[in-house]
């Protein structure tokens, strides 16, 4: 096993107050109580116990996943901190498992820094820490090391968390964004821009009621079965910040090749799509936190499609276009309508149109 | 989705684009040059690049995007003017999304508030309102834009603030109103437009019958659009009909929407709070007069510009930067010389970069590059 043997079990340290202060990040017995009290007994793993300055993994073990280290890091400043379908702690985990995956690798262990700002209730970050274990347990990854700091209030919004991940990748699985070819089959895993649409929804500047909940979700199970169900994969990519949109792009520039996509056949949840006809908002461009763009090559797109759709993740998963020759870089994507458009990298943040 | 999904049927678009070419085989004019229809309004131009309208059409057709986008026609010295009230430590400034990217002579809002300025975005002037009533101790200040189809909205914002008596709110009106600045378009010299697509949701509010001037003195067909693509496509068959019969008149295809007498209580409630003013800055085509609202003096409590001192000072258009042009129709957006160069939707210069109703950013995100490298 990976798991060094560890010393007793030590007794967790527990706090009273109800808000954290600055206290809490200054390095004495109130910043252990506040670690062990929040983070220790959520996460609760033989390789965190000894609370050592690091977390010591096994070599041989990781060994017997494949033949590559894969190793990410992501943070989280999402606003709000709860949205409906999640919060800033399962999007902390998914997150980082999701890059992991994408990538091939089968995510292992998980760090978690988290910067909280002064008068937080300790209630929320006991919310946020339980919903990462959670999420860790589901997606069967362990947080094994950490970090906590206090800072003055102002200094951060409420809580920013950075989660760094360790995964293995397995001998025989090759996948990268420049290996799309002519004739390669674009998958996702189905209905786009849950993730954005929420959280938008959810900060109220809108005053637009949506009852859209994010997609926030760890999708190593999925692209395990994917990548059984159809082992030449090309690329997969998850559709975070910049949606489908910027994944494809990406994909088409790093290949050389074109991409064309079909509207008719792009998954969206009717709610989404009303939330983008209000706001003049391109469903295209909305993020996601469980959904991913596959690029395989057309004899094993059905099995891609037949795997994913008997995951939970992948009901909706749908072949939404293809890869073709034509100029190298280009994205489009022919319209409900008829007609075809360039789908380019969105420049900085979609804005609401007037009118 | 119901009442859109229906408009956007492909199979209607099949017929009508079989139709529309049907139709222009029939019109001598498009023989020895391209019919030019200018879609005056940015909901047009947004709807044609977002469906791939204008390569469905055939090459006889020119569509001119006009100067219906209201943050594209916004001069620089306004948006500095919003921010040198914006960066007040006691004022919340509050906009519409999409004016945050239009860049000032020094910055943008979204630039300004990365420097500190308190800079919200609203989907509505109400909710500025209500950002007032929540800061009874700030000055909350909405960047009114926009032509007739946002004027009523801040007018009746205005009225509401009065009635319940909230001082700490008012309204930087940059508001404009369409109709003189298609006669500016339709007097220019080197105009070379053979008809309009009219615009739907201005026409919501003001009806059809100010337009009547197009058809009566300037000869040339206005048919008031929706902006779904089948009503772009219907209304550009409307158009051509009229010209292959050798009539100009003022046609409604949106009349789901649009009354010919528009809409008697916004107006009324433009009417209340503002009036023109004798001229106005657009940005690209210089002073027009009449083509500006202001505040009237018994709202002045809630004007911007009697609340606050403002810089007030006219910058000009940068030189190498050729709006006006494609404004009129004169030049394609790819043939500007700084199009995809100097000014690009990152680092627009210009402020048709800058919305994505503007035809020049609507070019380079959904087709333009594409023209602009088969002219090359």
């Amino acid at each position: 096993m990976n798991v060094m043997p560890t010393s007793r079990r030590r007794t967790l340290g527990r706090i009273n107050v109800a808000k954290v202060t600055l206290a809490h990040g200054g390095g004495g017995k109130a910043m252990k109580d506040l670690i062990d009290d929040v983070f220790v007994s959520a996460f609760d793993n033989g390789l965190l116990a000894p609370m050592e300055d690091q977390a010591r993994i096994d070599l041989a073990g990781l060994a017997q996943h494949g033949d590559r280290l894969a190793f990410t890091t992501d943070s989280f400043v999402v606003d709000p901190i709860f949205f409906p379908g999640g919060d800033i702690g399962k999007l902390a985990v998914c997150g980082t498992v999701n890059d992991l995956a994408v990538g091939g690798a089968r995510p292992l262990y998980l760090s978690c820094a988290a910067i909280i700002e002064e008068g937080v209730e300790l209630d929320v970050l006991r919310r946020i820490s339980k919903s990462m274990a959670e999420t860790a347990r589901a997606a069967g990854v362990q947080i094994v090391t950490g970090d906590t700091k206090v800072v003055q209030k102002g200094a951060c919004d409420k809580i920013f968390l950075t989660t760094t991940g360790v995964g293995v990748i397995r001998t025989d699985v090759h996948i990268g964004a420049d290996r799309a070819r002519p004739g390669d089959v674009v998958l996702v895993n189905g209905v786009l821009g849950d993730h954005g649409a929420a959280i938008l929804g959810a900060r109220g500047d809108m005053a637009l009621d949506s009852p859209i909940e994010s997609d926030c979700a760890p999708l190593n199970g999925l692209i395990e079965m994917l990548l059984t169900a159809a082992p030449n994969t090309r690329a997969i990519r998850d559709a975070t910040r910049g949606g489908i949109a910027t994944v494809l792009n990406e994909f088409a520039q790093t290949s050389q090749a074109a991409i064309e996509i079909d509207e008719t056949k792009t998954p969206l949840r009717s709610e989404v799509k009303g939330f983008c006809e209000i706001l003049g908002l391109d469903p295209l461009y909305l993020a996601n936190e469980g959904k991913i763009v596959v690029i395989v090559p057309p004899e094993e797109a059905d099995a891609a499609i037949r795997a994913m759709r008997a995951h939970a993740y992948g009901a909706g998963a749908a072949a939404i276009g293809f890869v073709r020759c034509g100029e190298p870089g280009r994205v489009t994507m022919k319209t409900v309508f008829g007609g075809v458009r360039i789908v380019d990298m969105l420049v900085g943040e979609q804005l609401p149109r007037i009118c | 989705m119901k009442y859109v999904d229906e408009f956007r049927d492909a199979d209607k678009a099949r017929t009508l684009i079989h139709e529309i070419e049907t139709l222009v085989a029939t019109i001598d004019l498009a023989k020895e040059r391209p019919i030019a229809i200018m879609e005056v309004c940015g909901g047009h131009t947004h709807s044609i690049f977002r469906y791939g309208i204008e390569g469905m059409l055939p090459k006889e057709i020119e569509l001119v995007h006009g100067p219906g986008c209201p943050v594209c026609v916004l001069p620089m010295g306004r948006v500095d003017d919003c921010i040198s009230v914006a960066e007040r430590p006691e004022v919340i400034m509050t906009t519409f999304g999409d004016a945050m990217r239009v860049p000032g002579s020094k910055k943008s809002l979204l630039q300004a508030k990365g420097d500190g300025a308190d800079i919200r975005m609203v989907y509505s002037p109400m909710d500025a309102l209500s950002i007032a009533r929540h800061n009874p101790d700030r000055e909350v200040v909405f960047f009114g834009l926009g032509f007739e189809t946002t004027i009523p909205s801040t007018a009746l914002t205005i009225l509401q603030a009065k009635a319940d008596g909230v001082k700490n709110f008012s309204v930087f009106a940059n508001h404009i109103t369409i109709v003189p600045t298609i006669k500016a378009i339709l007097d220019d010299p080197d105009m070379q437009l053979d008809g309009f697509l009219g615009p739907g949701h201005v026409s919501m509010v003001i009806g059809t019958t100010p337009y009547e001037f197009v058809a009566s003195q300037y000869n040339r067909p206005m048919v008031v659009a929706g902006f779904e693509p089948l009503d772009v496509l219907q209304s550009i068959w409307m158009v051509l009909k009229q010209i292959k019969d050798g009539r100009a008149e003022v046609e409604n295809q949106y009349a789901r929407i649009v009354l010919d007498g528009g809409n008697a209580a916004a107006l009324a409630a433009v009417a209340e709070v503002y009036e023109l003013r004798d001229f106005f800055e657009w940005r690209g085509l210089g002073s027009i007069d009449l083509s500006g609202m202001k505040i009237r003096n018994a709202y002045r409590d809630y004007d911007a510009e009697v609340k606050f001192i403002m810089p007030n000072v006219k910058i000009a258009d940068p030189k190498a930067c050729q709006c006006g042009e494609v404004l009129k129709g004169q030049i394609k957006p790819w043939q500007c010389q700084v199009f995809g160069t100097a000014c690009t939707p990152e680092t627009p210069l210009g402020a048709l970069m800058v919305s994505s109703e503007g035809s020049c950013a609507a070019y380079y995100q959904y087709g333009g590059v594409k023209k602009h490298e088969a002219a090359l």
